[in-house]
């Protein structure tokens, strides 16, 4: 078989994290009953007009500028002419001639290999509504609440080689986007949604292949799997003989497979042409620079801090500004309590740990900085163990709750009682003389196994310094 | 005492003065419609119920003193029916709106409410004001109160009608490439295209959004500037509404000429145009000159093309402005249907009239991939041309006058089958909203077969004092003709 390469480009739409929509004054939140954040103009009903929120454009300049973007001094808005029940207008407002941002970049790096990967441009644009098939009264509903939300559509070049640096950009991407405050960017509510271009072609080729387009990714995960069977079925087609057809396919991710939708030959001609109703945006040198100047630290600039204004290591850094929740977490909690590679493994470990287990993106963190960092506090003290620690976080990560009173109430605290400890440790040596035997015949496994029986006579309790330095009192004098 | 004959001021004179009750004008206006609806048609809705709830509201606040600043407040008007009234019927006279009531009111209608203006109903009109004759109407033609074997004009043939014949004492039209001035030179009123940027569109449904233009059509040049003066203004809901512009009009009400410089473009007067209606504008020129105005012949280059480059740009916007009537969110639906697809096209198919199909269809078709740049693209550019052309006759005179349209008004039927035809009645007019710019059209007398004649000024951008300096010095030499009713 012949050598091949990937080549994929991608397509990404960001909701923009606005408190209204981008020609109206109607309410962007997401979820709600349905047609509850809806008006006149969101809703297309005859005779309205837009009104261009002017955060819009200053989120997606934000945007353009921490992509390394040439931002359009005069750009205006489009119509995008197509028929379906969730666009109530039968047209979407976009940018196709003068889109706001071209040529920029992003840096990315995979297996120590660093690659700049291309922006084409960036445009603003509406979001449509959306389709609700109720399979019961076999009908479709139309819920126009997310009519209307800013979105901006990033467009890169097709430099992506494959899916890890395809995720690689889109992290780099969603990184950058949340630091900026410009969007949440969660998949799960389709704040940020990719389709991934992509063809094939042999190594070598001066020309690229018949690309496809796919639709429908909502995880990083499907995104990586749609790439590598779409790879897959390109070289399998060639192999055979056959020619790939230019269409757009809907991955479904529970097949694990792809399907066409359209082909190009019924690709519709969106009739696009200038909107009418918008007047076009003058984009001043000031307002550049005031937009430049309002810019947060990003997460490069964050890690390396961290290395050097908090000592942790570089692996720390990466992991904990890889999202600003977490990042900005760890800085509340440092600010309390001095402690930052501690803070740092809490927010790590046992986070991530939770996060994963509860299916939750680090945005949607309940928990308060003042209360991690009493929790280190009462590990510092010696008040409880590493082991009732954890426990009390999981209560933390969930609820919230004041590790101090709660340690209190549930009677945690660590029993720094000598006498009473020795006392238990004794009665344990007694019950259990095999293990001392073992202890004696040099197997200092049993060791670990009589700590082990303590500290669950304890209840856990039991200050494990405390058992190891009497237990071994206790066996060397047997 | 009849006050249907009056005009809009004098009536506001005698309610204000407590002689007439806003009620009697209302109920006056109220009655003449039922008795002169059969024969004109102008109304596709009148509101008896609400005109009367407001007029007695009106009344209320004229005698608490509020509306001492509104000098139409309480007089009976009537609204084109593209201009979205809250609760009321707006139909754009097509079968596809169906019922449609909007869940809210152009920014127009609530500067009237605020005025104090008692809304009577809704205006016939050219199905989506696209029309010269009021004869594409899902709610059958309106006639013309001269001669109701001839049409009214077009679009807002409704609106123009009904001030002539006495049902509205003022009207709001719209104006596209001639919808409010063709059908005020046709009825023998007066009505104002303003500067494209003027007068808000929020609310107005729209035909071709870079030319639409929401303006008062009256009996005369005092109250179509009254009107113009309520409803001109910014409005943020507009981003295409001009700020910080001059609008007390009424200043503007003098009679006086002396020094205007007013051209009258070669072609206006050239190859086409009606003899008669010729000599009318000729007159219009001599009373002007009499007045002390220097009136001169002049050159506009590059109208020749205004017509199709009109045609391109109006219909492709049109195309998009009404994909949205699809039989999903309101108005009609189809009953035959099996999946969306039919769902669209038998509505549109059975929702829209000949007229509108067409040019939805020519602007689909410009606006196609392959054919952008050598139609809608070349029509811009020829936008700008005209516009720099226009721009070149205000740097030597204050106002162009011409005729409004070729002819005096149609025999029903006459262009109906002939498109072509029909659009090269536009002509003096189109050129004026592809350059955005403000003009007036007022009588100025009578053809042989009985039907007024219209003349037009046009002004420069923001010019509309000029052109009603122009107009009411004119209309001071003659008495107001009206029709037989």
């Amino acid at each position: 078989m012949k050598t091949y390469e990937t080549v994929i480009g991608l397509e990404v739409h960001v909701e923009l994290a606005t408190k209204t929509k981008i020609f109206c004054g109607c309410s962007t939140e997401f979820g709600g009953k349905p047609n509850t954040h809806c008006c006149p103009v969101c809703t297309g009903m005859p005779g309205v007009l837009p009104v261009l929120n002017k955060k819009v454009v200053e989120y997606a300049m934000a945007a353009g500028l921490a992509l390394n973007c040439d931002i359009t001094r005069k750009c205006k808005f489009d119509r995008k002419n197509y028929f379906y029940p969730d666009l109530p207008k039968a047209y979407q407002t976009s940018q196709l001639y003068l889109p706001i941002c071209r040529n920029g970049h992003v840096d990315i790096e995979v297996n120590g290999v660093k690659k700049a990967i291309g922006i084409h441009e960036i445009h603003m644009e509406e979001d449509a509504g959306k389709l609700v098939h109720d399979d019961w009264d076999d009908c479709t509903l139309i819920d126009y609440n997310r009519c209307g939300v800013p979105l901006i559509e990033i467009v890169s070049e097709p430099d992506m080689r494959s899916a890890d640096e395809v995720i690689a950009y889109l992290t780099k991407l969603r990184t950058t986007l949340q630091y900026l405050g410009v969007s949440d960017c969660k998949m799960q509510e389709g704040s940020l949604r990719a389709d991934v271009n992509l063809s094939v072609r042999e190594v070598g080729a001066p020309e690229f292949g018949t690309r496809t387009e796919m639709k429908n990714l909502n995880s990083f995960k499907s995104i990586a799997r749609a790439i590598e069977g779409e790879r897959k079925r390109q070289i399998e087609q060639i192999e055979y003989g056959k020619s790939i057809i230019q269409e757009t396919r809907r991955w479904d991710d529970n097949k694990d497979s792809s399907f066409a939708m359209r082909s190009k030959e019924d690709a519709q001609d969106y009739r696009y042409f200038p909107e009418p109703d918008l007047v076009p945006i003058e984009i001043s040198e000031e307002w550049i620079k005031e937009i430049k100047s309002k810019e947060p630290e990003l997460r490069e600039a964050k890690m390396l801090r961290y290395e050097t204004e908090y000592d942790i290591p570089e692996y720390d850094a990466s992991i904990i500004t890889e999202t600003k929740a977490i990042a900005d977490l760890f800085e509340a909690t440092v600010a309390i309590i001095k402690k930052p590679k501690e803070v740092s493994n809490w927010l790590m470990v046992e986070t991530m740990r939770l996060l994963k287990e509860h299916e939750m993106d680090a945005e949607d963190i309940k928990f308060s900085p003042e209360n991690l960092a009493k929790l280190i506090g009462l590990m510092d003290a010696d008040a409880i163990n590493r082991t009732v620690a954890k426990k009390v976080f999981e209560v933390i990560f969930s609820e919230d709750i004041d590790p101090e009173q709660y340690v209190e109430e549930k009677g945690l605290r660590m029993v720094n009682d000598e006498d009473a400890l020795r006392k238990t440790i004794e009665e344990i040596v007694s019950q259990n003389s095999q293990s001392v035997e073992d202890y004696k015949a040099g197997k200092k496994k049993a060791m670990g196994f009589l700590v082990g029986q303590t500290m669950k006579a304890m209840q856990g309790k039991a200050n494990p310094g405390m058992i190891n330095q009497i237990l071994t009192g206790i066996l060397e004098s047997l | 005492m009849d006050l249907t004959t009056l005009t809009a001021l004098e009536l506001s004179t005698l309610i204000k003065s407590g002689q007439v009750t806003v009620m009697e004008a209302t109920k006056q206006t109220l009655e003449k419609i039922k008795e002169r609806e059969q024969s004109y048609n102008c109304f596709v809705t009148v509101v008896e119920e609400e005109a009367l709830s407001q007029a007695e509201e009106v009344q209320k606040r004229i005698d608490a003193g509020e509306l001492a600043d509104s000098p139409l407040a309480g007089v009976p008007m009537a609204i084109k029916d593209n201009i979205c009234t809250k609760g009321i019927k707006t139909s754009c006279s097509s079968k596809i709106l169906g019922d449609f009531k909007p869940p809210y009111s152009a920014e127009v209608v609530e500067r009237l409410e605020k005025a104090g203006a008692v809304i009577i109903g809704k205006l016939n009109m050219d199905e989506f004001a696209m029309g010269s004759t009021t004869e594409t109407s899902f709610y059958g033609a309106t006639l013309n109160p001269w001669n109701v074997e001839h049409v009214p004009g077009g679009s807002s043939g409704g609106a123009a009608a009904a001030v002539a014949a006495e049902e509205a004492y003022y009207t709001l039209g719209s104006d596209t490439g001639g919808s409010i001035r063709q059908p005020s030179s046709f009825c023998g009123v007066t009505g104002i295209k303003p500067t494209y940027g003027t007068v808000s569109r929020y609310g107005l449904i729209a035909y071709a959004s870079s030319l639409d233009q929401i303006g008062p059509i009256a009996r005369n040049v005092s109250d179509c500037v009254a009107a113009l003066e309520v409803i001109s203004g910014y409005d943020a809901k507009d981003s295409t509404s001009v700020k910080n512009e001059e609008y007390r009009y009424t200043e503007a009400l003098v009679d006086d000429v002396k020094g205007m410089r007013v051209g009258i473009p070669k072609g206006y007067l050239g190859e086409g145009l009606d003899e008669e209606v010729k000599q009318g504008i000729l007159k219009v020129a001599e009373e002007l000159r009499k007045k002390g105005a220097i009136v001169e012949e002049c050159e506009l280059e590059g109208i020749d093309h205004a017509i199709p480059a009109y045609y391109v740009i109006a219909s492709a916007e049109a195309s998009s402005n009404l994909s949205r009537y699809d039989g999903v969110k309101y108005g009609y639906r189809t009953e035959n249907f099996e999946g969306l697809q039919d769902v669209y096209k038998n509505t549109r198919d059975e929702g829209f009239g000949n007229e509108v199909k067409r040019r939805m269809m020519i602007g689909a078709f410009v606006l196609s991939s392959g054919y952008y740049d050598a139609y809608y693209n070349k029509a811009l550019r020829v936008k700008a041309v005209i516009k720099h052309a226009f721009d070149k006759v205000f740097e030597k005179y204050d106002v162009i006058l011409g005729p409004t349209a070729p002819t005096t008004a149609l025999k029903i039927g006459e262009n109906l089958d002939d498109p072509l035809k029909m659009y090269l009645g536009d002509i003096y007019t189109v050129s004026v909203n592809l350059a955005g710019l403000p003009a007036i059209s007022i009588p100025c007398g009578v053809d042989s077969k009985g039907l007024p004649i219209g003349a037009q000024f046009i002004g420069r951008a923001f010019g509309e004092k000029d052109i009603i300096r122009a107009a009411y010095s004119y209309e001071q030499t003659h008495e107001y003709v009206r029709p037989t009713l």
